[in-house]
């Protein structure tokens, strides 16, 4: 019986090799069942509430074509402004953040005494993220009493920013926090640093180059896989950044909150919790699907190769 | 290192005064270097730790006592009411321990899922045959670098119909099937071990399942280290699947707990400030234990695999 149903599944294969593609499937099972129950399942449900009224407290979803999508871009005012927030977000730390964690990474990757302790330090932040931080930051970030304006005047700036009041300050507030977490990132490169193998600089001191010399042409280009790879998680990051701007911007069930804070995840959030308007919801996170789609198209066509050249570096050891 | 090290040498031995000199200004110039690294260092670590202290004399300040001073009192000195934690953990109007046990009970589940689930099927990928291998495993790295915030709405879609709203179902239930995060770096750790293995035991009669079992497993205890902290940091942290499922105060985790207790602050009740820091440490601290045990996995998974989103 079992062998008959075996022979079905895989007609083309023999004895012992189908018996172990048949205890390879179900071996496979658990990922099969989650992939095709929570992840093409869900997707296929998102693919037709997008085009119809789904709400929350009115429950069968009636067919209303492209209307949402149209309404992103009428009636919806928070669409553009909240993807325009999120790239404003993107702007303003991808290329700093990674400019600062390669530069902390270098000082770590320093040959000095005591290393794994500030190692150890650094990395803390990234390992107490959410929502403790969150609002730990809002207090030291608070206008009038945190302690961080009390630390600018004291430093003599008479009028500091107004941090999460302010239109002008409430990202930077969010990217204040993300550039104490800064160490998390400085880590992975880190260890693409660790993985430049040391006689290239040697061969380079004795050709005569100096450090900086090192650092245009041998540290740089045998760290673009791991600076693509930071760039890449950098930009579906800003796209996820949901806590600090739901806390901050002070959203709770009912009210909005700040609309300088209006991330395009926390946006998402509003109208389909707050609001129960899950079918426009829906097409909202469609939009995210088709903007991570080309992210991720674009690093699969670079991980192909990303991914082999860990197998050999594993083959080795 | 050694190579420079021994050229150095060379020109020792050759000891004319001028290599000397050159040497002498070399190591001036190295301890110039590790002064300038360590201060920077240093004064990066009191950035970083300054926030965690500040958070600590906040949370010890007693009732009524001014949490924000002039100038910001960043290391406890006066006050320690550490009965604020006791106070937090108990207090009548919002106790913070049934949120903890809650959040507990779900890092227990959601360990128990990935452990099972990832390494059975990263077991299959790396080391046995079968047809249409290497789509599927196209499909696990697609999936993998697919960000698991577009799935914000279609799963919420999915889990209410299913009347899972309200439930813990939503938030736990899915590590039993698979990661593909987890399936890949355990894939790869699998793969490293020799062939031979799996075929001296099939010859001394093991069952598939017991090379898995027996063999296979009990060598990929570093992976599985990896991914029970990984699970237990993101479990612990996890704010957005509570805040959309779960509605009873009581069912809480501790995540949305630290904002619910934040906001009844505004009504008028209890919570203070050094309270509310209070609750925050206490979330902290079992975060900070774990990642100070299980460091040189932590550390070194991320540098071996190369890739935590």
């Amino acid at each position: 019986m079992l062998e008959r149903s075996r022979k079905w599944i895989f007609p083309s294969l023999e004895g012992q090799k189908r018996k172990e593609a048949f205890q390879a499937y179900l071996f496979l099972l658990p990922w099969i069942i989650g992939f095709i129950v929570f992840l093409l399942v869900p997707l296929g449900m998102a693919a037709y509430s997008a085009f119809t009224r789904w709400v929350l407290i009115d429950p069968p979803p009636r067919w209303i074509g492209l209307e949402n999508f149209q309404a992103m871009f009428t009636e919806d005012k928070y669409f553009g402004w909240s993807l325009g927030i999120t790239v404003k977000y993107m702007l303003m730390t991808l290329i700093p953040f990674m400019i600062l964690g390669l530069a902390l990474s270098i000082l770590l990757n320093q040959k000095l005494r005591g290393m794994n302790f500030f190692r150890t330090v650094f990395y803390v932040p990234a390992v107490v993220s959410g929502v403790a931080v969150t609002l730990l930051f809002m207090n030291l970030l608070h206008p009038e009493f945190g302690a961080i304006n009390s630390f600018l005047r004291s430093l003599g700036v008479a009028d500091p920013p107004n941090w999460i009041n302010s239109p002008d300050w409430a990202l930077p507030a969010v990217a204040f926090m993300g550039l104490w977490g800064i160490g998390g990132g400085a880590i992975i490169y880190l260890a693409g640093l660790q993985n430049i193998p040391p006689h290239l600089y040697e061969a380079a001191k004795i050709d005569g180059a100096n450090s900086w010399q090192q650092f245009w042409k041998i540290t740089l280009p045998l760290l673009s896989p791991t600076i693509f790879f930071v760039l890449i998680t950098g930009i579906i990051g800003s796209f996820q950044v949901f806590t600090p701007a739901y806390i901050l911007g002070g959203v709770s069930r009912f009210g909005p909150g700040s609309k300088y804070l209006r991330f395009y995840l926390l946006h998402i959030y509003i109208k389909g919790f707050q609001q129960g308007r899950l079918g426009y919801a829906s097409a909202l996170a469609w939009i995210l699907f088709f903007i991570s789609a080309i992210v991720v198209f674009i690093i699969y066509n670079r991980t192909e190769r990303f991914v082999y050249y860990e197998e050999e570096g594993k083959g080795n050891s | 290192m050694t190579q420079s090290q021994s050229i150095d040498n060379i020109e020792l031995s050759a000891s004319s005064p001028n290599k000397i000199r050159f040497l002498r200004r070399k190591s001036v110039r190295k301890i110039v270097h590790a002064v300038f690294v360590y201060s920077l260092l240093i004064g990066i670590g009191i950035l970083v730790l300054m926030p965690l202290s500040w958070m600590l004399t906040a949370a010890l300040k007693g009732q009524g006592e001014p949490v924000y001073t002039l100038p910001a009192s960043w290391v406890p000195t006066e006050s320690f009411h550490w009965e604020n934690f006791w106070k937090v953990l108990t207090n009548e109007n919002y106790p913070l321990w049934r949120p903890a046990l809650n959040t507990l009970m779900l890092v227990v589940l959601n360990i128990a899922g990935v452990l099972i689930s990832n390494t059975l099927v990263a077991f299959a990928f790396a080391r046995l045959d079968f047809p249409h291998k290497e789509f599927l495993f196209k499909l696990v790295i697609l999936s993998m670098l697919m960000p698991g915030v577009v799935l914000f709405i279609p799963s919420f879609l999915l889990f209410n119909t299913l009347g899972w709203y309200g439930t813990y179902l939503p938030l736990w239930v899915g590590a039993f099937f698979g990661n593909s995060f987890y399936i890949f770096i355990t894939r790869q750790y699998m793969r490293s071990f020799p062939k031979d293995l799996d075929d001296a035991a099939r010859i001394d009669g093991c069952s598939r399942f017991g090379i898995y079992w027996r063999i296979i497993l009990p060598l990929s205890k570093p992976v599985m280290t990896l991914m029970a902290v990984f699970t237990f940091m993101d479990t612990w942290n996890e704010f957005t699947g509570p805040l959309i499922y779960l509605n009873d105060p009581s069912k809480f985790t501790l995540s949305i707990a630290l904002n619910y207790f934040r906001q009844s602050m505004f009504s008028g009740r209890e919570p203070t400030t050094n309270l509310v820091m209070a609750a925050a440490l206490l979330s902290v601290i079992p975060m900070l234990i774990l990642y100070f045990l299980a460091q040189e996995q932590l550390i070194g998974g991320i540098a071996s695999v190369g890739l935590k989103g």
